[in-house]
């Protein structure tokens, strides 16, 4: 389990550093100089050359890369262009809206999903699985922009139950904190639940052909005790792949709907700092995201070993 | 399961024949504004209403299928014809440093938030319709290049393509002639799947104003304009968002019907 986990932690530590070069180098072959960008057209040669000497514009490439990921180790994310804070404070602020988003969506899809999927294997065939197997054909099919903007159409427009948009905040409490976040969570949850529910449905079925499944049936379990002792645990490693998968991208994928409800998420940073080309904050907030998938694709790796032995002899 | 080929395909077909009779015909010109005809819900004249400046719904969503199909077609192709041989190239040299190289480059794709990269190649080189099927086909490389590799190492192991190799064929030809088209059946489903999520990825990127700029007619900006307006004109948001709907649920049958179809052994396990 060691070896394992040594090696899979140096093939981390690779797509990190690789990552880091490709996103460096992708947005600094941006054209558009932010010097020039923030003071517009007429600027004086020597207020430009001020600028970026401020802004660590003139320094060599290579040593700005080195300064931002080295300054990244250390939790120093540099400092913004345009809001000149630094982009630490401006990401863990945002972090605050988009990571509840996330969980509280993830959260939303698993219940559903969980529920309809097992349902939906244990009736194969019938009326139930084939409704439930229609439905997650539509949810996949469904923009969750388009279906946000029909939640705000019926339920903060007509019914007034939600608001149509912005975030009230934590600092009222958290129940009104979670309830501006639930229309963005509920359009956000659907096209995954769906996804969720036909993984859970296949792995499911897969395992209910195992020969384990028939002894268990044999030693006198009923088919629902099959099931929950056998079936579910066994079933659960293409589940957890796709929810470890799944919850990266939330965190980046929510871009689109915190455009619909104007939530200050990390995903309306990216975009705000882009038009601005504040690009430290671009490539800051796009490194952490790629971070977080790279880090959760480790630790579900490293809890499928722990399950798993089959896995640790494999690699 | 044939059932879910013919709707599928129907469904699928009916996009694609409004294209391209858009090209010949639209029962109004999509762009000509008509203000005194603005906001018309469906009607005998505007089969679909109108929109804040009285356009026809109807001939822009003809015309709007245009861009969704281009737009998606390209991303696919750019993936197939890029992540195919790179998939092919790899099963060749299994367990090679060109193998691990190939594969680790396609988990670094992955990695990468889709669709904040998306956002960033449109905004740096600039928004429009040719940048986002750029942005949008190199996330298809890894998912071809990674279904190729799959089902060309096991196919590697089979007689008949160690008769090939007895038989003195170079690995290159083996890939082409022997590899490649037995692989593809699965390409062609994994094909219409990416289709319907890079229909689905337009209209994202056209929504937030990054995809095909006016006045090329897009689903995805149909749906922002109608944003401010979903109060009063709920019709022109719900028309977009059908026809989105439509094509891909028409595609994701038709690819689900395709692989069912093409290999009966799936039949039993769908997902």
């Amino acid at each position: 389990m060691l070896r394992y986990t040594l090696k899979r932690f140096a093939s981390l530590l690779i797509s990190l550093a690789v990552a880091s070069l490709v996103i460096f180098f992708v947005i600094e072959v941006a054209p558009g100089d932010p010097a020039s960008f923030m003071l517009g057209m007429n600027a004086q040669p020597e207020t430009l050359a001020a600028l970026r000497s401020e802004l660590g514009l003139d320094v060599p490439k290579w040593q700005r890369y080195l300064d931002w990921t080295g300054g990244m180790l250390v939790g120093d994310f540099g400092t913004s262009y345009t809001y000149r804070t630094p982009v630490a404070e401006m990401v863990a602020a945002r972090l605050w809206v988009s990571l509840p988003l996330a969980l509280y969506a993830l959260t939303l899809s698993t219940l559903i999903a969980f529920p309809a999927g097992i349902y939906a294997a244990a009736r194969r065939g019938q009326a139930g699985d084939v409704t439930i197997m229609a439905a997650t054909q539509l949810g996949v099919a469904i923009p969750n922009f388009w279906f946000a903007m029909m939640m705000v159409l019926i339920f903060a427009i007509n019914l007034r139950w939600f608001s149509a948009g912005g975030f009230a905040g934590w600092d009222n409490g958290l129940w009104t904190g979670l309830h501006s976040l639930t229309l963005p969570a509920v359009s956000l949850a659907l096209p995954q639940a769906a996804i969720l529910a036909r993984v859970m449905r296949s792995a499911l079925l897969d395992v209910l052909g195992e020969d384990f499944m028939r002894t268990a049936r044999a030693k006198g379990l009923t088919s629902g005790q099959a099931l929950r002792r056998h079936g579910l645990r066994n079933a659960l490693i293409p589940v957890l792949t796709i929810i470890g998968l799944q919850f990266s991208f939330l965190l980046a994928g929510s871009i689109i709907i915190e455009q619909v409800f104007y939530l200050p998420g990390l995903g309306r940073l990216v975009f705000q700092s882009i038009s601005a080309r504040d690009l430290i904050v671009v490539e800051s907030v796009v490194m952490l995201l790629v971070f977080a998938v790279i880090v959760v694709n480790f630790a579900v790796d490293l809890a499928y070993a722990a399950v798993d032995p089959r896995l640790r002899a494999r690699s | 399961m044939r059932r879910n080929l013919i709707i599928g395909t129907a469904l699928s077909l009916l996009v694609v024949i409004a294209a391209l009779v858009s090209f010949v015909w639209t029962p109004f010109d999509h762009t000509s504004l008509n203000i005194p005809a603005k906001l018309q819900t469906p009607n005998a004249t505007h089969w679909l209403g109108t929109d804040h400046f009285g356009r026809d719904i109807f001939s822009m969503i003809m015309v709007g299928a245009r861009t969704s199909i281009a737009v998606a077609f390209v991303a696919v192709g750019i993936g197939m014809m890029t992540g195919v041989p790179l998939g092919l190239w790899a099963a060749a040299r299994k367990g090679t440093w060109l193998d691990e190289v190939i594969m680790r480059g396609n988990d670094l794709i992955f990695a990468f938030p889709s669709l904040v990269i998306a956002i960033l190649i449109t905004a740096i080189f600039g928004a429009g319709a040719v940048n986002a099927i750029i942005a949008i086909g190199i996330f298809n490389i890894p998912v071809f290049a990674r279904i190729t590799r799959g089902a060309a190492l096991s196919l590697w192991e089979r007689e008949f393509i160690l008769a090939a190799r007895v038989a003195g064929k170079s690995a290159a030809r083996i890939s082409a002639e022997h590899i490649l088209p037995n692989v593809m059946n699965l390409l062609i489903v994994q094909g219409t799947i990416q289709f319907s999520l890079g229909i689905l990825a337009e209209a994202a990127l056209s929504y937030v104003g990054l995809g095909a700029q006016p006045p090329t007619p897009s689903w995805g900006r149909m749906l922002a304009d109608a944003q401010t307006l979903v109060s009063i004109a709920p019709h022109m948001a719900l028309i977009p968002g059908f026809a989105i709907i439509v094509t891909v649920l028409g595609l994701n049958l038709m690819g689900d019907g395709l692989r069912d179809y093409l290999d009966p052994r799936l039949r039993v396990t769908r997902t």
